[in-house]
């Protein structure tokens, strides 16, 4: 029973990472109707920001996170800015926005690659110390307790933003209908700087998060490929589903690791993203789509 | 540069071709997008290595024979494993099928990874590559892939695939089976994906499965974006620049790469419609080229 519980933990403090993931890439879809494959890009710079902000600065391991969120928020912002922004107003078709987002992502992998930083993995300097917690017979984690905590402060944070303040209201205006918030007088263009803001600082936290827990490499960014999966099982483009969608994928992953074996884990995660969408395409709590004529 | 590095780059550009063959009537003139071409890759280039490896029942005089059965077999393994997936997903519209094809190609690299039979994530070695994928070898299966592509797209069938790419809801309305259609692409282009597989499992000697991963995919596809959608010769063009390309920055190492993602979001931005923009190659097309010049030299003069 006890070993079932810590699967339960485990699988709780890796899925809401997943989540802080999947919410940043399913805002960007709720708006603007295509799949951000550059999110990877944006976590991965993220982690890095965070990892020289502790070893090179030695700033104390908050006011990392703060700069790690700021950086990777800038960073999209700059991408949405550079990438698809000419392409919004060209009315251009989904794929090219999804192209671009492949090469802003080839573009920021090998950049990492490229520069003196180089390929090498790096670990995160210790900042707890690795006993875990004991309550009973149940381990917590330190890095696993913070994941959790700091994944869910923020969560919430983006909650009352969307739900609370003018702008959520716009945000939520828009993901109906970017035409009808235009002529009600909604400025399109910062409700988009505002979203890809958002994600960033989400995708900067998750990253140094990720960083911590594991190491840091150029490649970890396609860690956000378990982010499209928790999003589409939760349904594309909401957020309670994609935070539903990642708590629940995060439980399947540690629970398949902990009672199969984790060879089958990615395997198991694939087949259900490839099942949730032959049998039920729009997730747990998607929007229905509509064929536009 | 010696001959052999020149012909080995020219193969590589075969193979990649094929595959862009074929995404090129499923992406260019269907209107489809998938990022899970390098999973009927592997498909293809599994089963041929296998049917090469173990199925030897042909005389060793007749091996190139065999050689060909083995990709016919690649290609139509994974055109059936095509028909399966696009079955269940051809329904799901835009980004979901994009979404979908993601996951299988994924999802079939992660079960080669686990069959022991294919060796797992070790991969497969010791392919022959004597006398399989050949320069000559290539050149015949390309020129045979492009015109069989040509006449498809030239014939009713063709014109029904790029009448659903333009407006699919229309095609529906005036009594073309779109899904049969849509089928019939994705089939046709897994198909050609398969045999690339096999010749790339012939030309390297060995496989394994993280060659196929959605980089792979994602960088056929943006060799058809390249090249013009709705072009053969520039997914030709495409091709053959792109494969070449990164050959001749290879003393850039790491920067290339860096180089190819900006260039990608450049012709995204400033040139969408690609290397020929939907256009062909003809000689009818050069010469009416030729006269517009020489006319527009005598209405100067």
């Amino acid at each position: 029973m006890s070993y079932f519980l810590q699967q339960v933990i485990n699988g709780l403090s890796l899925g809401s990472v997943y989540a802080l993931m999947s919410v940043g890439y399913s805002l960007v879809y709720s708006i603007m109707n295509f799949s951000n494959f550059a999110h990877g890009g944006v976590i991965m710079i993220g982690a890095y920001i965070g990892y020289f902000c502790l070893t090179l600065l030695n700033v104390p391991f908050f006011i990392a996170f703060i700069i790690s969120a700021l950086g990777a928020g800038l960073l999209a912002v700059t991408m949405e800015k550079i990438v698809y922004r000419p392409l919004r107003k060209r009315n251009a078709p989904f794929l090219y926005f999804i192209i671009s987002a492949m090469g802003a992502s080839i573009f920021l992998e090998n950049i990492v690659i490229a520069s003196p930083i180089g390929p090498t993995f790096r670990s995160y300097p210790a900042i707890f110390s690795t006993t875990p917690i004991m309550l009973g017979n149940i381990a917590l984690g330190r890095i696993d307790l913070l994941m959790f905590i700091i994944s869910a402060l923020s969560l919430i944070g983006l909650m009352y933003i969307i739900e609370k303040t003018k702008i959520g209201l716009s945000i939520r205006a828009t993901s109906y209908s970017i035409k009808g918030s235009t002529l009600m007088g909604v400025n399109v263009d910062k409700v988009i700087f505002i979203i890809f803001l958002l994600g960033g600082f989400l995708a900067g936290l998750a990253g140094m998060l990720f960083g911590m827990k594991y190491t840091v490499y150029p490649q970890i960014g396609n860690i956000t490929t378990k982010s499209f999966i928790a999003a589409v099982f939760g349904g594309l483009g909401s957020l309670p589903g994609a935070v539903i969608g990642s708590i629940l994928l995060g439980l399947i992953e540690t629970m398949t690791s902990g009672y199969l074996s984790s060879q089958y884990r990615d395997l198991l995660a694939f087949a259900l993203l490839i099942s949730v969408l032959v049998f039920k395409p729009t997730g747990l709590m998607g929007k229905t789509t509509e064929d536009k004529a | 540069m010696s001959w052999g590095y020149v012909s080995g780059i020219l193969i590589l550009s075969g193979i990649n071709l094929m595959t862009v063959l074929g995404l090129s009537l499923l992406t260019g003139f269907t209107g489809l997008f998938s990022f899970g071409h390098a999973g009927f890759m592997a498909i293809g280039a599994y089963t041929a290595a296998t049917v090469t490896m173990k199925l030897n029942i042909l005389p060793q005089s007749m091996f190139w024979l065999h050689f060909y059965i083995a990709l016919a077999a690649g290609g139509l393994v994974s055109m059936i494993v095509s028909l399966i997936i696009g079955r269940l997903t051809l329904n799901l519209k835009g980004d979901y099928f994009c979404i979908a094809t993601l996951g299988f190609g994924e999802a079939i690299r992660l079960i080669l990874d686990n069959v022991q039979y294919f060796g797992g994530a070790r991969g497969l070695p010791n392919i022959p590559t004597q006398g399989t994928t050949t320069l000559t070898n290539v050149i015949i299966i390309n020129v045979i892939a492009i015109t069989v592509l040509v006449l498809i797209i030239k014939s009713r069938h063709g014109r029904n695939m790029v009448a659903i790419r333009e407006e699919e809801l229309a095609t529906q309305t005036i009594g073309i089976d779109v899904f049969k259609y849509k089928l019939t692409s994705l089939a046709i282009s897994a198909f050609y994906a398969g045999v690339a597989g096999g010749l790339m499992a012939h030309y390297l000697g060995y496989i394994q499965p993280i060659m196929f991963k959605m980089v792979k995919s994602t960088e056929l596809t943006i060799i058809v974006i390249f090249g013009g959608l709705g072009s053969v010769s520039g997914s030709v063009v495409g091709t053959i620049l792109l494969t070449f390309l990164p050959e001749l920055l290879r003393s850039f190492s790491n920067w290339r790469l860096v180089l190819y993602g900006a260039a990608v979001i450049l012709i995204m931005i400033t040139r969408p419609q690609g290397l020929m923009g939907g256009k062909e190659f003809s000689i009818k097309g050069i010469i009416r080229l030729i006269e517009k010049s020489r006319h527009k030299g005598e209405v100067k003069s």
